[in-house]
């Protein structure tokens, strides 16, 4: 597809929005649309677009086609929440901003179809300009042997200058006398032209020492590693149908050294689906599994029960549903909540097909339970919602929405039912709303609270549920104070405590954000592996740390979990460093303890792996290197613009890197990138990044090696990756690989890698050193032995071809010893290279030395003969047998030494093995019964629940959709027909959504927004002339509500209330 | 090949044993029960192939003389300083005596010292084309001969390059003095002292056509030191004359070092005295000695041998063998050392 800019597309549901589009109109009312932004920006619930007025009426392909608008808008950049731009259309302007934007990367949710204008293509969308330059990825290994082979290659020269300086003296003390038999070139006249010569033919001769061909060979290797991660069927995800790739065949041996996993949270540790696990109510916990070693309990099947079921709701504990069936009153109310209390729109596309359209994902969870348990929630106007309660067709008048918001962590509808009866309902964190129960029934408070903490431990996201009566009076009261309130942020969180209080307690519910198969274990698994896993996500913090719980990388008995979510520069650094003291006290005290338990238990293993640990590169606090303890750092995304800043940069490094686990939440795709720089520069560790969506592309590129979630919807991730396969657990494998069972069950075998033990500097010189031994003795061991030998015939083996081959083949029988040596695993094609390759030095040499070439080209191959009457000799055979010995001995006696003095952690469990092996007895893996039990200790310490109390409570959810649904603005025009309710400040309800954002971005990105919020009611204003006139239309309207509704059944054809007047100011506005 | 897969299993990789890295493999492991008798058997092995050779090498005698400047060669060394009496003919004479009669066969050697045969250069100034009897090589030296390809007046020589021309051409007649009566000569074979291959495939006379070796050879030169062209060598034995003179493919065989030794004849044990080998007694070798060795402070010798099967009085190797086998035993001894704490 060729979008240009200017170009009008045609967008249908669930699509990926393909470029950086400026909304014209969608087959919603008002132009309304609904995009889903994980890709974007992670965060899970759903957002309202909004098309300008103007254009939101140009319906259908030939009206837009028409359309000659233009826009002048700010130049490209990286600001994914702030958009500032103009329309000029038919002479007028509209000021245009992010809320009328769908940008490239979100996916068109619940709305039929849309149109819109490309603003920005290509490299120009936010999303592309969010994802980082693309740069060379090399690994440390590499840029090792880069700087390896230049000192090779100064060591070449080196030798060189010594061999010329040697020739210099020789041609001057010998060569000269030698001159009478072997005259020196015509041209060379003297010693030092002769070691000028010589110096550049050594050059020449001996450039077989540098490795050249170890790039080409590395390279083939890791093609090799490239195919076999291809292959490899265990990490092939059936469900999806995606085998893992290998996108780039350059990174294979930096898979052994990764230190820090920078994780994405929505699509890549959890799968973005939730589903309703658990319940209390009335003190009753449903839901439980009671042995979940035991068989798999059976699915209820809901559909001889309801009809309105939804079938792939999953639920496993009937007792519930007989509660349901049996018509407890507790359980009735409680799905009554729960099918009344939201800010859901439903869909009925054909008798019982019902599709409910949801912010968030939580909601949409909990009224499918409800649904599935005979409470139906099927459609709603602006004052009404109709439901079907156990088959019975319910009505209820709606009163309020009492609107969610971060502050308040709850929401609540008021209804009145059928019978007249006006009831509050309140869903929120336990936190919240325990507080504000009735003080009566203590014991079902606690039990609930107890079932709720429950829940939290097992990771599942909470809510409290609770209800109030209310009275005609207090209805009208409140609804009075609360008129008056309107607008105001604060009063209006006043009103709303004042009739959220003395709520009765309902029960809890408990939200699973599932997790993808597998994630809790591979963190652990990875984390024995010490391998430390941050998650990086734009997702709100409850949400983030909930998964972080759930995935059991934060955990309740933590030493301390610190949260820095301060404002300000100096706020930041505050925290950051009270964080610090704190760790460093708390280690102080811990680490007193811990000694004395390892002492006692005398794990020898455990200490020397402690003592392994390497000297971190961060200077202001070498004490941090040494602490001890689990702590968790929580860092939001406006902290996190301050804390990566350069003067607190290393303040940062240092705290989070003392710390077990570290979450950073509601960060932009730019900061997720800039966190991996940061821990590239200062820890100087090879990174990895995972993730699925385009928001990770950033992180993806700029870590060492980038892994893309494949299979899903979106393949942003996956073409800007190194690695991709389906699962988040695959991962485990392709770090913890060869051989995979036993690394997988030792992951500390990993450690080597991050810290470079097996190739580093020393371990080349130790080479080299091995090197020049060899040669040496492969040199004066034949000399010494030949200058003395005969063949039987009296011949002498003095010759210089028969020395040549004696020592040649010394040479390749040692090096095929040494390979031997060094070759772990013995499979068939070892044997055939391994012995293929003495084959073939023999074969060829026979070929080079035989007369047919030699009758071919004389004084090419004029060695003839000399293999056969060389290799017949006896005391060849002996003297390369002696090479050898001593070549080997050595060798094997100082492996053996460190095998013995200093076991490898991969020598010991190898031994372990191999001893388990042949003696076919358990009691042969003391060091692996000691790892298991480590491995078993901490899971089981993963899994415990902790002592402390904590909220679960996670809602995806964002303010001002009850204003939403209050002004009616994403009613359709049947349901509005009915409308007899209006709310009072129902223009705003975009500007709150919009407000609500602002408040939870980092300011550093936002900072230019503010002047913009001047503008906010020109976006539906349309028109920037006219700012009075929309205000005063707005004011006006405020007064008397039925006057209002009024003249919104006059004018039907404008579709909604609330923005019935300024339609038509500006309709009118049109026409003239 | 493209194989038209479908279903949801399409994309799954093939099950096989090298795709899985399942292919069986023997996985080897350094443990005390494998290194640490490895070791000691090496030892024992190298002790007694030490030991062994050690008693062979005992029966070896050589004896060894060096004759550049020595009694009789003096003034020939001296007369050999000076390049212009090139052409003058100087025979020396050596004496000596054999206390223990040397038993089998014996071997006689000339050696040198400090004669680098084994330079670069040395070595390729050489045409293996013109001496394997190419007749255009043989009019059209290698450039690889010079300066030793053509003579002053355009010639090409024949053989060609410095290793030829620097032939040692010291010859020795070897006489055995008996116990006192007449002077008998020690008959030496001097032919089949070269590798097989050498005589009979790298080294021929360029192809006769009926004519003489010498018509053959017209128009070449013979090597600026040589006395006399390469079709004089042995004028009486075809088959050793020419290229295929074996005294000159054994100094074309270039030495690996500086000091080396060259077979020049082997006892034959035909006739009385001489069937079990040199009997004790007096004996002298009569040298003409034209080889001039001042130039580069070279040594000449005379070597006479007996041989063991893997050559002279070799006593490296078994000592190397002997030294090995000590260390490895002490390398073997520390491990256990330490293995058992």
């Amino acid at each position: 597809m060729n979008v240009r800019v200017g170009d009008i597309i045609k967008l249908e549901n669930n699509q990926f929005v393909a470029a950086d589009l400026l909304l014209l109109s969608s087959s919603e009312p008002h132009g309304l649309c609904y995009i889903e932004t994980a890709e974007l920006d992670g965060e899970t619930n759903m957002k309202v677009r909004q098309s300008v007025s103007v254009t939101s009426e140009l319906g259908d392909p030939n009206n837009l086609a028409q359309f000659n608008g233009e826009v002048v808008c700010e130049p490209p950049n990286n600001k994914l929440d702030r958009f500032r731009g103009m329309l000029y259309w038919r002479e007028k302007k509209y000021t245009l901003t992010n809320q009328n934007m769908l940008l490239r990367g979100c996916v068109l949710r619940n709305t039929e179809a849309c149109y819109g204008l490309v603003i920005f293509a290509g490299p120009d969308t936010k999303l592309m300009q969010n994802s980082g330059r693309t740069k060379f990825k090399r690994t440390s290994i590499d840029r090792l042997m880069n700087t390896l082979v230049l000192w090779i290659f100064a060591f070449l020269v080196c030798m060189g200058i010594v061999l010329a300086v040697g020739n210099a003296v020789w041609e001057r003390e010998v060569g000269t006398l030698f001159q009478h038999y072997l005259p020196w070139d015509p041209s060379v006249n003297g010693f030092l032209f002769s070691a000028v010569r010589t110096f550049w033919s050594y050059v020449i001769i001996l450039n077989t020492v540098v490795p050249i061909s170890l790039y080409v060979s590395v390279e083939v290797i890791r093609l090799g590693h490239s195919y076999f991660i291809n292959w490899d069927q265990l990490m092939f995800c059936s469900k999806c149908n995606t085998a893992a790739e290998a996108r780039t065949t350059t990174l294979s041996e930096e898979l052994g050294q990764v230190e820090y996993i920078f994780s994405d949270k929505t699509g890549t540790l959890t799968q973005n689906i939730m589903s309703f696990k658990k319940c209390s109510i009335n003190g009753h916990s449903y839901g439980e599994v009671a042995d979940p070693l035991g068989p798999q309990p059976k699915r209820l099947d809901f559909t001889p029960f309801n009809l309105l079921a939804d079938p792939d709701f999953c639920f496993y504990d009937d007792t519930l549903l007989e509660s349901v069936k049996v018509g407890d009153s507790h359980t009735q109310e409680f799905f009554r909540l729960l099918s009344l209390c939201h800010t859901i729109m439903s869909e009925e596309k054909s008798e019982g097909e019902l599709v409910y359209k949801a912010q968030s994902p939580d909601e949409s969870a909990l009224v499918t339970a409800a649904r599935n348990f005979g409470f139906v929630f099927r459609s709603r106007t602006l004052g009404t919602i109709t439901t079907t309660e156990m088959g019975r067709t319910v009505t209820y008048t709606l009163l309020a929405i009492l609107d969610f918001n971060n502050a308040r962590k709850r929401m609540s509808v008021i209804v009145r039912n059928p019978e007249g009866r006006i009831r509050l309902y309140c869903k929120g964190a336990d936190t919240v709303l325990l507080q504000r129960l009735r003080p009566c029934k203590q014991d079902l408070i606690n039990i609930t609270s107890d079932h709720l903490n429950e829940y939290a431990a097992d990771g599942l996201r909470t809510l409290a549920l609770a209800y109030r009566d209310l009275t005609e009076e207090q209805w009208e009261m409140w609804s009075e104070s609360h008129q008056c309130a309107d607008k105001e942020e604060d009063l209006l969180s006043a009103a709303y405590e004042q009739i959220e209080q003395d709520m009765t307690l309902l029960g809890g519910t408990a939200i699973e954000d599932k997790l993808q198969e597998g994630v809790p274990e591979t963190i652990a698994l990875l984390s024995l592996a010490n391998i430390k896993t941050w998650i990086v996500t734009g997702d709100k913090q409850e949400t983030a740390v909930n998964i972080g719980y759930s995935c059991k990388m934060l955990t309740d008995d933590m030493t301390q979990v610190f949260i820095i979510s301060g404002h300000s520069v100096q706020r930041v650094k505050q925290e950051l460093r009270r964080a610090r003291e704190q760790m460093i006290a708390l280690s102080q005290t811990k680490d007193g303890e811990r000694e004395e338990v390892v002492e006692g238990c005398g794990e020898v293993c455990f200490m020397k792996f402690k003592g392994a640990g390497k000297q971190s590169q961060c200077p202001p606090s070498n004490r941090m290197d040494n602490i001890s303890g689990d702590f968790a750092l929580i860092i939001n995304g406006h902290s996190l613009a301050h804390a990566l800043e350069a003067d607190m940069e290393e303040e940062f490094i240092t705290t989070a890197c003392a710390c077990k686990a570290v979450i950073c939440c509601r960060v932009t795709p730019l900061q997720k990138a800039q966190v991996v720089e940061l821990v590239k520069k200062y820890k100087r560790a090879v990174t990895l990044a995972i993730g699925d969506g385009a928001n990770d592309v950033s992180m993806i590129k700029s870590a060492h090696i980038g892994v893309g979630i494949s299979g899903q919807e979106g393949i942003q991730a996956v073409l800007a990756s190194d690695y991709s396969f389906s699962q988040f657990r695959f991962l485990q494998r392709l770090l913890l690989d060869v051989p995979d069972q036993r690394s997988l069950e030792y992951p500390k075998l990993y450690e080597p890698g991050q810290f470079n033990l097996l190739f580093n500097k020393k371990e080349f010189f130790i080479c080299i050193a091995q090197g020049i031994y060899t040669s040496v003795v492969l040199f004066f061991v034949p000399y010494a032995i030949l200058a003395n030998a005969s063949q039987s015939n009296g011949e002498p083996l003095t010759d210089y071809q028969t020395f040549a081959v004696t020592t040649a083949t010394a040479l390749v029988i040692v090096v095929s010893v040494q390979i031997s040596l060094d070759t772990g695993f013995w499979t068939i094609f070892n044997h055939v290279f391994v012995w293929g390759s003495l084959g073939c030095y023999f074969t060829i040499m026979f070929a080079v030395h035989s007369q047919t070439l030699f009758s071919s080209f004389p004084n090419h191959f004029h060695f003839v003969g000399s293999a056969q009457s060389t290799l017949l000799q006896p005391v060849v055979w002996l003297t390369i047998a002696l090479a050898t010995v001593i070549c080997i001995v050595p060798v094997l006696a100082f492996r053996f030494l460190k095998l013995d003095l200093k076991p490898q952690l991969s020598d010991t469990i190898r031994h372990t093995q191999l001893m388990c092996e042949k003696k076919r007895r358990p009691a042969g893996g003391r060091l692996a019964s000691t790892w298991r039990s480590a491995g078993s200790v901490s899971e089981g310490r993963l899994g415990a629940r902790g002592g402390s109390r904590r909220s679960g409570y996670a809602f995806a959810h964002q303010e001002g959709f009850g204003e939403l649904i209050t002004s009616g603005k994403n009613m359709r025009l049947s349901s509005l027909a009915l409308a007899s309710f209006a709310s009072r400040h129902s223009s705003s309800w975009i500007d709150t959504l919009r407000r609500k954002k602002h408040a939870h971005t980092p300011p550093s990105a936002s900072g230019e927004c503010t002047p913009a919020l001047s503008h906010s009611s020109s976006v539906l204003g349309c028109s920037q002339e006219a700012p009075t006139e929309v205000e005063t239309v707005q004011d006006s309207r405020m007064i008397p509500t039925t006057s209002t509704s009024v003249e919104a059944s006059e004018d039907l054809r404008e579709g909604a209330v609330s923005t019935g007047s300024p339609s038509v100011a500006e309709k009118t506005a049109q026409k003239e | 090949m493209a194989k038209a897969k479908s279903g949801p299993l399409a994309r799954r990789p093939d099950n096989s044993a090298f795709k899985q890295q399942r292919l069986p493999a023997w996985s080897p492991m350094l443990t005390a029960n494998t290194v640490l008798p490895f070791f000691y058997f090496m030892a024992v092995i190298c002790l007694l192939l030490g030991i062994w050779l050690l008693l062979t090498v005992q029966s070896v005698q050589e004896i060894r003389m060096d004759y550049t400047d020595s009694g009789a060669c003096a003034h020939c060394h001296d007369l050999r300083k000076n390049v212009s009496n090139a052409a003058l003919i100087c025979t020396c004479k050596l004496y000596f005596h054999v206390d223990r009669p040397l038993k089998g066969d014996v071997f006689f050697y000339y050696g040198l010292q400090n004669f680098h045969q084994n330079l670069r250069r040395y070595m390729d100034s050489r045409d293996d084309a013109q001496m394997v009897g190419r007749k255009t090589n043989l009019k059209k030296p290698s450039s690889y001969c010079k300066p030793f390809a053509t003579n002053d007046k355009g010639l090409p020589i024949a053989p060609c390059g410095a290793v030829a021309n620097s032939i040692f051409n010291d010859s020795f007649k070897f006489q055995y003095l008996g116990s006192g009566s007449s002077d008998e000569p020690v008959p030496l074979w001097r032919k089949g002292i070269s590798w097989y291959t050498d005589k009979n495939i790298k080294y021929r006379n360029p192809q006769m056509d009926n004519l003489s070796l010498a018509e053959v050879f017209h128009g070449t030169a013979p090597p600026p030191y040589w006395h006399r062209p390469v079709y004089e060598l042995q004028t009486h034995d075809a088959i050793n004359n020419g290229f295929i003179n074996e005294d000159l493919i054994v100094w074309m065989r270039e030495a690996a070092f500086p000091n080396f030794k060259k077979l020049y004849g082997i006892l034959q044990r035909t006739n009385k005295p001489f069937e079990s080998g040199l009997p004790k007694g007096n004996y002298s070798v009569e040298i003409t000695y034209n080889f001039p060795v001042q130039y580069f402070r070279g040594r000449k010798q005379v070597v006479l041998t007996t041989l063991n099967w893997f050559g002279g009085p070799n006593k490296f190797l078994p000592i190397a063998y002997l030294i090995t086998s000590c260390l490895v035993l002490l390398a073997a001894i520390g491990l256990t050392v330490v293995c058992k704490e």
